[in-house]
């Protein structure tokens, strides 16, 4: 719990300011702490007289042999006949990890057919590639995918486990990190090994992107973080460097699942996935009706972008839900991403705000959007739209 | 059916604002509500009782007040509600959660489904569902966005992937999260007001459901947070000016880099 010395408070009031949960009260000079404390900690940082300490109680946990775990593994995700591209992006934060640590960098790989994924891991930077290829990978299941990579991940004891938070990895990486008894950070944007005591410090966005957490597993292992598609980089693909790739053969009762995977339907290829779009082009409730969005697409297209959208407009059954960007729709961190007609409710940023380029749009020029853009252009959008489309095509036509 | 929905008290986001003074979060007037996904997790239970029969009880860990959620979730329909408080479960991170609400669950006894909304909008991690499923040794499927068919025996489901969907086939216990294109949640009835009003809510504490101690809160939490920091400001920030036309030169100007 939070102490409080008395004794050393000055009763300044700057927890109460800090704190993100709102859960403490100034009441007759001293911090009350309610019960909507979780401990986040940002009062003790926020102290200027050290008067906040969190008492972890009684109880400790067993903790780990940590010496006995060591080594950079990343989860290679592989669905539908490709390698996703936030597998190689992982392989470049992790070659960086295991640099530090000076310890090797693992691949972990697992589908159906997946060709010369392997080499091309490899050349992205693995010194190894566990490889498990097998048709009954070929669907996505969470027991049976969580029970080869948690095997996997207590025969070989990594110190860290890395996987991109999409669909399929927030779906089965907390199962295994319940498995193996690692702590597990969700959806992480900065990675780097803090050099005192080589931990990893995981740094993501909490409560909607206001603030940011740095968050450590001091006692367990693996340190296991999921990362956000399009925040790390790749490395350059290099057909020279050396690799170990070794075939892994599960039995058959693990490649079982308890649930069945009937049909696996794929939306307009390549349209809906917005997290791995280098463009979004967003259209919000300034667009005032559904064909708004045909001005949308045209854009988009002239752009090479995809399509994406506020909650106020999904909500209206103008696009379908797979396009929401925000809080309660996806993150996305796109090298460009232009808000159109998007007023830029705090939730609708914090699915955006690690974006790149922000561009908006919108005829009100108090329109919080504007606090988040790098360019903002006021006006009509059903003004500015068409005369933007017809100048990028002049562009390129040059 | 016997259906078990997990539902968390959260803040408000829609009430929350950024000071821009201090760089930290305005919380007056910031109400606490049922997380929105788990208003879809708790409708997807009710609509399968009225369905199938059987009944929904609704649990929740959280500080005395968490209370309210469930009463407002047995004004929407749920039978019964089960607060899990304890000050030792302060300071809980996913898997020290998932210890506590499979702990509790076993306390309760036999259910065929659990539903979890996708995850809290105060956290987001989305991991305290697949971890429950894996504590309780049961399958789960997460962001299920439609239930095609559901009989006593199995259940056939759409989960939302990246780029499609996939449609499911499982049978019984099962836990499952869902998206919000689920169902459209109901809101409450008058007559489901009054019995909310009259519920008795009963309460689990550490005890109650047998915790080791080391499991649950603070301790029991692997991750820990060291350093909390406003978001890095981003670089400068231009307002166009001109005329329409002016400025959407400029715009295009500077978007060049990305015009390939």
């Amino acid at each position: 719990m939070l102490r409080i010395d008395e004794n050393t408070c000055i009763g300044c009031g700057i927890c109460e300011e800090n704190c993100p949960f709102g859960s403490i009260e100034m009441v007759d000079g001293l911090p009350v702490v309610g019960d909507s404390c979780n401990l986040c900690g940002a009062c003790v940082e926020a102290c200027d007289v050290e008067a906040l300490t969190i008492d972890k109680g009684e109880a400790v946990k067993e903790k780990d042999d940590l010496d006995a775990y060591s080594g950079v593994w990343v989860f290679c995700e592989f669905a539908r006949g490709t390698l996703a591209p936030v597998a190689t992006e992982l392989l470049g934060i992790g070659r960086t990890l295991a640099d530090d640590r000076r310890v090797p960098l693992t691949a972990v790989l697992m589908g159906y057919q997946t060709g010369e994924s392997a080499s091309k891991l490899i050349g992205h930077g693995a010194d190894r590639v566990y490889r498990v290829d097998d048709s009954a990978l070929e669907m996505f299941t969470d027991d049976v995918y969580e029970k080869i990579l948690s095997d996997l991940i207590i025969a070989h004891k990594p110190e860290v486990v890395l996987a991109g938070a999409t669909a399929i990895g927030r779906s089965f990486i907390p199962g295994v990190a319940t498995t193996v008894d690692a702590g597990l950070t969700a959806d992480c944007t900065r990675l780097e090994i803090r050099q005192e005591d080589g931990i990893l410090l995981q740094t993501r966005p909490a409560f909607g992107g206001n603030i940011m957490a740095t968050i450590v597993c001091p006692d367990t292992r693996p340190q296991m973080a999921t990362v956000r598609p399009k925040v790390m980089k790749e490395l350059p693909f290099d057909s020279q460097r050396q690799g170990e790739i070794i075939d892994i053969t599960p039995d058959a009762e693990k490649l079982t699942s308890r649930i069945e995977v009937l049909e696996s339907v794929t939306e307009q290829q390549g349209k809906v996935n917005i997290q791995e779009s280098d463009i979004l082009v967003s259209g919000g409730r300034g667009l005032e009706n559904e064909k708004g969005f045909e001005l949308i697409a045209k854009l988009a297209e002239a752009l090479g972008a995809k399509v994406s959208a506020s909650r106020a407009v999904v909500d209206a059954g103008w696009i379908p839900y797979p396009h929401q960007v925000g809080q309660t729709g996806k993150t996305v961190a796109p090298k460009l991403y232009i808000a159109c007609g998007i007023s830029g409710a705090i939730q609708h940023v914090a699915g955006m705000q690690s974006s790149e380029t922000i561009v908006a749009i919108n005829r009100d020029e108090d329109a919080p959007i504007f606090n988040v853009a790098d360019f903002g252009v006021v006006g009509d959008l059903y003004e500015v739209i068409p005369k933007l489309i017809d100048k990028i095509e002049e562009k390129r036509g040059q | 059916m016997k259906i078990i929905v997990c539902v968390k008290q959260v803040p408000d986001a829609k009430d929350v604002r950024l000071d821009p003074e201090t760089n930290t979060l305005a919380r007056e007037g910031v109400e606490s509500i049922m997380n929105p996904y788990d208003q879809h997790a708790l409708e997807a239970g009710v609509s399968l009782k009225e369905e199938t029969g059987g009944e929904v009880t609704v649990i929740t860990m959280g500080p005395p007040q968490a209370e309210d959620v469930l009463r407002q979730a047995i004004a929407c329909g749920a039978d019964n509600g089960v607060l899990i408080s304890d000050r030792k479960f302060a300071g809980a991170d996913t898997w020290a959660t998932s210890y506590t609400l499979a702990r509790a669950i076993d306390t309760l006894g036999d259910f065929d489904l659990i539903i979890c909304g996708k995850q809290a909008i105060d956290g987001d991690t989305a991991q305290v569902g697949p971890g429950l499923a894996m504590r309780l040794e049961i399958p789960y499927a997460t962001c299920i966005q439609k239930i095609r068919e559901a009989e006593n025996s199995s259940i056939v489901m759409e989960r939302m992937m990246d780029d499609g969907y996939d449609v499911l086939k499982s049978g019984f216990p099962l836990l499952i999260s869902v998206v919000k294109d689920i169902n459209h949640p109901r809101v409450p009835s008058l007559k489901g007001k009054m019995k909310a009003k009259k519920a008795e809510i009963r309460t689990l504490s550490a005890e109650d459901i047998g915790a080791d101690p080391t499991c649950i809160g603070l301790p029991g939490s692997p991750t820990q947070v060291v350093k909390v920091f406003p978001p890095e400001p981003r670089g400068e920030r231009a307002i166009l000016t001109g005329t329409v036309d002016e400025q959407v030169e400029q715009l295009v100007e500077r978007l060049k880099p990305y015009l390939v």
